[in-house]
């Protein structure tokens, strides 16, 4: 479970960049007739249109719906795919399932985490908030592991050797610097 | 004919099948591609494009027609291209190679050598689907339809005979008739546990409360497993059409298809599949005409496995924590907010057309004794072949490895399968001929799952895969049960230790001991089934879980902690590619004379051994190799 956002709450308002659409949240809460049995699929449209689900959003839904903050936080905390931090400008996923284990995920794992200065406290980017680095439990391309998604984009039979020149990839796109 | 107005009645249907295969059948030129998830990593959109492209520019678009696809198995060899009637298939497509086949292939019926599929044990070319050894070897009823489907077009469906067996219920069947159909075909859930679904749906029909419900179980939470997410991509009616049928049979006017938010494709295909079928008329009321209202709903998961379990499910739809409930009562008792609910997996409901269409003796004709039908199963790692295969009960576990799997990569030994994904267990060698049926997956200690079967070679380290899934449970742990929460956490910690060298001889009673505590003590599967991973390799693989202990050696060289790197003389020509690519510094050597690595500084990343092109860099363990 997302244990890490959990413990890391306090901070993540003080990073939170202030300008938040309301309106983009009011839209998504009458698109679900504010049905508190939606919460999920209403959070999950949220993270979808904001890239993550600040605390303000999450009160402003407790408000709507009244429905308690402690337990929309409980279901936050619940799943994994929630995140509590704003998303990095680029997003390294690598799959941990099974098959992406056994050929080599650990090894591709460790390599991004060598090559990306990871700021582990808050929510692992690195410190100027470009690059990110998470793990999913399989995302179905079992056949082409290991995989990785840089940005939504699938990779497949991923070497470690590739690690650093995906990366370079990414980040040159946006003109920025991570190593 | 068409479908610009709703059908209304069995016959409509039949006058539109009639009239779209008619539309098909002269001399008919189709192109299928595969654009499944695999091959969409491999390129497969771009692919489409080009062909629709070229066909455009020749001007041959009434003559030739491109079909993207689901996925077809093969992914590991995509993006995937099949041309009817020839029946000749191109693996690793490129959109380069588009005009060429047009050319060649489709307008000359000639081959393009250069593309055709290789057999990986034998080098022979391969130009024909049928003939492939992958394909050979299986029994494909569901996945078959895969490749010959526009996912996207309902009518495509309706002109392979969709919707027919629906329509022959709602003529011909009352629901009991339906419910014996189904309890004769000895269909069992494809889910996990086996349960027979016609018992199931017959316990749900027969309790006095209503409104009743359905659900599509589609969390698919094992990871390396991956038929779901293929059936609902590739065929996602047929799922629609099994659940109307389950929806007449049992007394159901609502049903709720469950999909994890990992696989955004499929949830995409099923919701603009959804739509068609209630455009159709073959969704929501009045289905055809016959007074059946059942309509469908898709729901999103948000990254939980326990949420495949079913009644954590259920608090999940209800837009709640998924957490386990006691059981009993079961779902088909109390389950969507308190009333009767049946929950199938996704490949259990994409069987059910099949059987009304070609009856409960077609079904119990595959397979074995208790274990009917066919079962698409995910063969994933270290195999030549892997992708998903589709094979009547009953066959060996040699047969999927080595006829379709075509056997280890790189000329390595087998070493074990795993099967029913993190709760399951792993297979050893002397395994190989135990055919996979529920009853002889349960007596050897591991379970039939939904059908993940991930191959293991000589390096892959035992204690390492106990470790990983033990890890996996305790993160996907609900917290519930003390003896599931701590239990995971405990075990994982105990291999750990062994894996990191630290374990000692009372580890492994230790572990044997909690194992049992965690699968007796807890509440839900996960839990009951949480220490199989560990207990399987204990049981199979001791030896391993021994070297670790006593003589600290990882013999498949994947525990870092007991390994070292080190630089064979005979072998190194001083390239200095390892040093160049070091992160730590420490490998030292002049160019062109013997590099050495300094053991103490060593961070054991693995890259020397990756880039060195001599085979010069080699792994150590406990003074073994
Ligand atoms: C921890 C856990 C995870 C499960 N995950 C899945 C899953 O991902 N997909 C699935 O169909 N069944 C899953 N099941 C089994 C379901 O609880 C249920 O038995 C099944 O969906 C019933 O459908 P069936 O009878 O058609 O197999 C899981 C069970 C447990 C205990
Ligand atoms: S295990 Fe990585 S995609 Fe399935
Ligand atoms: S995705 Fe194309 S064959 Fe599986």
């Amino acid at each position: 479970m997302a244990a890490s956002d959990a413990s890391s709450a306090s901070t993540v308002e003080e990073i939170t960049p202030p300008p938040l659409d309301m309106n983009e949240v009011d839209r998504i809460l009458e698109q679900h007739h504010s049905d508190s049995t939606e919460l999920i699929a209403i959070l999950l449209d949220i993270q979808d249109a904001l890239g993550y689900l600040p605390i303000p959003a999450l009160r402003h839904i407790s408000e709507q719906l009244e429905f308690p903050i402690n337990e929309i936080y409980g279901i936050v905390t619940f799943y994994k795919h929630f995140k509590l931090t704003p998303p990095p400008k680029h997003q390294f996923t690598v799959c941990t399932g099974t098959a992406c284990h056994v050929r080599g995920a650990v090894q591709v794992f460790r390599e991004f985490e060598r090559q990306l200065n990871l700021d582990t406290t808050i929510c692992n980017t690195t410190p100027d908030m470009e690059c990110g680095l998470e793990t999913v439990n399989c995302i179905g391309a079992c056949a082409l592991g290991p995989v990785v998604i840089v940005d939504g984009e699938f990779k497949g039979q991923v070497k470690q050797t590739r690690v650093s020149s995906m990366i370079k990839k990414a980040t040159r796109s946006s003109g920025g610097d991570t190593e | 004919m068409s479908l610009d107005n709703p059908i209304r009645s069995s016959g409509e249907l039949e006058d539109l099948h009639g009239v779209l295969v008619e539309r098909r059948s002269e001399d008919h030129l189709c192109i299928s591609i595969c654009t499944g998830t695999g091959c969409v990593v491999g390129g497969a959109e771009s692919v489409v494009d080009a062909f629709v492209e070229v066909i455009s520019e020749m001007g041959l678009e009434e003559k030739i027609e491109v079909k993207p696809t689901g996925c077809h198995g093969f992914c590991e060899m995509g993006p995937l291209v099949t041309m009817t009637p020839s029946g000749y298939f191109y693996p690793q497509v490129h959109a380069r190679d588009a005009r060429e086949i047009v050319e060649k292939t489709l307008l000359n019926n000639e081959v393009v050598e250069k593309l055709l599929y290789h057999d990986p044990q034998t080098d022979e070319a391969i130009a024909r689907e049928a003939d492939v050894p992958f394909y050979k070897h299986q029994k494909r009823i569901i996945l078959a339809e895969n490749g010959h489907l526009n996912p996207t077009d309902i009518e495509d469906y309706i002109s392979i005979g969709g919707y027919k067996g629906l329509a022959h219920v709602l003529d011909e069947m009352n629901p009991d008739e339906v419910i014996t159909c189904v309890i004769d075909s000895g269909l069992a859930g494809r889910g996990g546990a086996g349960f027979p679904t016609g018992k199931k749906w017959e316990i749900c029909q027969k309790q006095p409360s209503e409104p009743k419900y359905l659900v599509c179980n589609a969390d698919e939470g094992d990871p390396g497993a991956y038929m779901d997410r293929s059936i609902l991509e590739g065929n996602p009616h047929r799922v629609i059409e099994g659940m109307c049928i389950g929806a007449f049979a049992i007394g159901a006017s609502q049903g709720f298809i469950y999909v994890r938010h990992e696989y955004p494709l499929a949830v995409e295909r099923i919701t603009l599949a959804i739509e068609d079928a209630r455009t159709a008329g073959l969704l929501g009321e009045d289905i055809m005409g016959s007074g059946l209202n059942f309509d469908l709903k898709v729901v999103r998961g948000a990254g939980a496995f326990v949420c495949g379990e079913e009644s954590a499910l259920l608090k999940s739809l209800e837009g709640l924590k998924g957490e386990p409930k006691q059981r009993p009562p079961f779902p088909v008792e109390k389950g969507f907010q308190n009333k009767p609910t049946v929950i199938n997996n996704v490949e259990t409901w994409a069987n059910v057309p099949h059987i009304i269409n070609n009856g409960p003796e077609w079904f119990v004709g595959f397979g074995t004794e208790g274990s009917a039908g066919t079962k698409i199963f995910s063969l994933v790692g270290k195999v030549n072949n892997t992708g998903l295969v589709e094979v009547p009960m009953g066959v060996t576990i040699r047969e999927i490895v080595f006829d379709i799997g075509g056997g280890i990569p790189n000329g390595k030994e087998f070493k074990a399968v795993q099967t029913g994904g993190p709760a399951g267990g792993c297979l050893p060698t002397s395994m190989l001929d135990l055919p996979v049926d529920f009853h002889a997956l349960q007596e050897a200690g591991t379970i039939m799952g939904s059908g993940g079967l991930i191959v293991m070679d000589e390096d892959t380290c035992m204690v390492d895969v106990a470790r990983y899934f033990t890890k996996f449970l305790e993160e996907e742990s609900c917290g519930k049960c003390y003896s599931c929460r701590k239990g995971t956490q405990r075990m994982r910690e105990l291999l750990d230790d062994i894996c990191e060298g630290r374990g000692t001889p009372g580890h492994l009673a230790l572990l044997e001991e909690l194992g049992h505590a965690v699968n007796t003590a807890s509440m839900c599967g996960l839990g009951q089934n949480a220490a199989n991973p560990m207990l399987s390799t204990l049981r199979h693989f001791r030896d391993e879980y021994e070297a670790h202990i006593n003589e600290h050696r990882c013999s498949a060289g994947v525990c870092t902690e007991l390994i070292q790197y080190t630089i064979l003389e005979e072998f190194c020509d001083g390239c200095a590619a390892c040093s160049k690519v070091c992160p730590s510094e420490c490998i030292v050597g002049e160019k062109d004379s013997l590099h050495t690595i300094i053991t103490e500084d060593c961070i054991k990343c693995g890259s020397c051994l990756n880039v060195c092109t001599r085979g010069a860099v080699l792994i150590t363990s406990g003074g073994g190799v």
